[in-house]
């Protein structure tokens, strides 16, 4: 009888994780049946035509996600560091560290869509309209709490007898952080950023009443923006078959994006960071 | 045998992965010895000093945008809060022309949360219901009795799971599992379990809670499994041992040695999940139909809270109803705050001393 029920919970747990893994084959198998066929030149090319027109593409919504990661990186990467240098290199075991740890694990729960009334609210009320720049804020900051887990988890890799070497050379403080801890998980940092930023890239709730959407070209930080998410998300619901075609074409586009950089992510990590270091 | 061999070679080179955080402790005090050896020597000082200070803002300015955030929502919902007061989470009111109770009425300004706090508990627990018993057999199959070279690629493969974005679910939702559902499930549910006045067929779209639900079950299955996984790990080897030395079966072992000690973690990674479904958006939108209505039928159209947001902040024109909405977003901000505040003390409960990956 226990014999018994020992194998009844093999096979449960063996049938629970087949469960798991189907959908994400099928979800994927499908998204490359479906998006390959929508992928050509004229994707990464045209602008959307409008309905009725076939063919069309999706560039502005690339050029739109691009100008707003950008701007989110460059907001949410130099605070994240800092914070995750701040953790593993000066305030490791103290309370405030922990106060922060924590809230930045708690930060990341926080829903996106909340994260888009704030940029709303902080950015698209003063300024009266939508703007690319407040889609950008609002990504930014979700990118924060990730970025500065995952350096700390980095700098934690780097072996101590670095840092007292360079210590005992009577190399400042600073420089020692910057120009050896930071330099040594530097590979590991990156992804981590890589990691962050892919999140968010797919990232559709913040951007939706922050970006906005365009349906035409667009540079100008201060005005609404198309982005691939939020384009994916208006075809969708779209009743036209053509619309539903490039919306499939621009989901395999993130998908491949966030799959490579997780398995970068996952390489790096896998095959040791500090590989000059130890 | 050969089994347990394997997994304390695991915990053996996870413990060393830790940066030797152990070993650090001592090593620790020494370098801060040396550290303040250095600085004291004045040249650097005021450079180190800088440099820490603005590292230091760097890890304040987390505080502050949780300040920020919740200051701005609530500054921004002041209208709503003092129009309709604490009713807007529980009261309905009558329709001026026809008497009817209703919610949400966005032509006389008139809101109540309700229809959406009752979408996001009933979607929330059904994804609940179906993601929980299947992320725990995972979790234990990958890490009591899953082959090591198989570990490592089904490991990724629910880290892939948690890494599409949402609007793909929703994506996929609405061209594949929908129309799944509503030809080949919901009249099997209908015919088995209608009397239960759970399941009805007066919608058929095949949209609305149960869709949401099942969505909603898939995207947070990979970190409620990757959680357990992790509080399953740190149960320190010995409990295994002592249990299997006892002549316990593995199931026994599992049971006895794991799950007990590791529970409070498990919760914790369950309610972690919960977090994430309460405040999903993007898929739920796509999928749950969109009408401020309460049914009973899980069948039935409906919306949440982060659904009734993402679908009307745009088009809403008067002051009251963005306020309304604003409203909305601050409550599913202090809710989703205080679940993962709680969620993370328990599984740091049980994984202290082991860094958390980071998610």
């Amino acid at each position: 009888m226990r014999a018994l029920t020992d194998h009844a919970v093999t096979v449960l747990a063996i049938l629970a994780t087949l469960i798991v893994v189907t959908p994400l084959l099928v979800i994927f198998g499908y998204l490359v049946y479906k998006g390959a066929s929508s992928l050509n030149v004229a994707f990464f090319t045209q602008t959307p035509k409008p309905v009725g027109e076939t063919s069309g593409g999706m560039a502005n919504a690339i050029l739109g996600s691009a100008l707003v990661l950008a701007l989110a990186s460059f907001i949410g990467v130099p605070i994240g560091i800092g914070g995750g240098v701040y953790l593993a290199e000066f305030g490791r075991g103290t309370k405030l560290a922990n106060a922060v740890r924590f809230t930045a694990d708690v930060l990341n729960g926080v829903p996106s869509i909340v994260m888009g009334l704030a940029a709303y609210s902080l950015v698209v009320i003063p300024q009266h309209h939508f703007s690319a720049f407040a889609g950008g804020v609002a990504l930014g900051i979700m990118m924060i709490p990730t970025v500065c887990r995952t350096t700390e988890e980095m700098l934690l890799m780097v072996p101590h007898a670095v840092r007292e070497a360079a210590l005992g050379l009577g190399v400042p403080n600073w420089r020692s952080v910057l120009s050896i801890s930071v330099k040594t998980a530097s590979p590991g940092i990156i992804t981590g950023c890589m990691l962050a930023f892919a999140r968010v890239a797919g990232e559709t709730a913040p951007l939706l009443f922050t970006a906005l959407g365009n349906q035409f070209w667009s540079m100008n930080l201060n005005e609404p923006i198309a982005a691939l998410p939020l384009q994916i998300y208006v075809y969708a619901l779209s009743p036209y078959d053509d619309w539903h075609r490039l919306a499939w074409g621009g989901a395999l586009v993130l998908i491949i994006l966030i799959v490579l950089a997780v398995s970068l992510v996952r390489w790096v990590t896998s095959r040791g960071v500090l590989k000059g270091a130890s | 045998m050969s089994e347990i061999r394997i997994s304390q070679a695991q915990i053996q080179s996870d413990s060393d992965m830790a940066g030797g955080e152990s070993g650090a402790q001592t090593a620790e005090h020494e370098v801060s010895a040396v550290r303040k050896f250095l600085m004291a020597r004045g040249n650097s000082a005021i450079a180190d000093r800088v440099f820490h200070g603005l590292m230091v803002l760097c890890a304040l300015s987390i505080f502050l945008i949780v300040a920020l955030i919740l200051w701005l929502l609530i500054a921004r919902s002041q209208l709503s809060w003092h129009t309709f007061g604490l009713k807007f989470f529980y009261r309905s009111f009558a329709n001026p022309e026809t008497g009817q109770s209703m919610y949400w009425d966005p032509v006389n300004d008139r809101f109540s949360a309700v229809p959406f706090v009752y979408g996001t508990l009933v979607t929330s627990f059904l994804a609940l219901l179906f993601a929980v018993p299947l992320a725990v057999g995972v979790a234990v199959f990958l890490t009591e009795m899953c082959p090591r070279w198989l570990r490592g690629p089904l490991a990724f493969l629910t880290e892939l799971l948690a890494a599409i974005p949402s609007v793909i679910y929703g994506l996929w939702a609405i061209f594949v599992l929908v129309p799944l559902l509503r030809e080949h499930v919901n009249p099997v549910l209908i015919g088995a379990l209608g009397w239960t006045g759970l399941f009805d067929n007066q919608n058929p779209t095949g949209l609305g809670f149960f869709a949401s639900g099942v969505i909603l079950a898939i995207m947070i299955l990979p970190i409620v499994s990757s959680l357990t996984r992790e509080v399953m790990t740190a149960v320190p080897h010995s409990q295994r041992e002592a249990v299997l030395a006892l002549g316990a079966t593995r199931w026994e072992m599992i049971r006895m040695g794991v799950l007990r000690n590791a529970r409070i973690g498990i919760v914790g990674a369950i309610i972690l999940g919960l977090g994430r479904a309460l405040g999903e958006t993007m898929a739920v939108t796509m999928v749950i139909g969109n009408t401020a209505e309460v049914h009973r039928s899980l069948l039935a159209n409906g919306s949440s809270m982060a659904a009734v947001i993402a679908n009307e902040f745009t088009e809403a024109v008067s002051d009251m109803h963005l306020s309304a909405l604003i409203e909305i977003g601050l409550a599913l901000f202090i809710v989703t705050v205080i679940v993962n505040a709680f969620a993370q003390l328990m599984v740091w409960a049980v994984t202290r001393g082991t860094p958390s990956q980071v998610r």
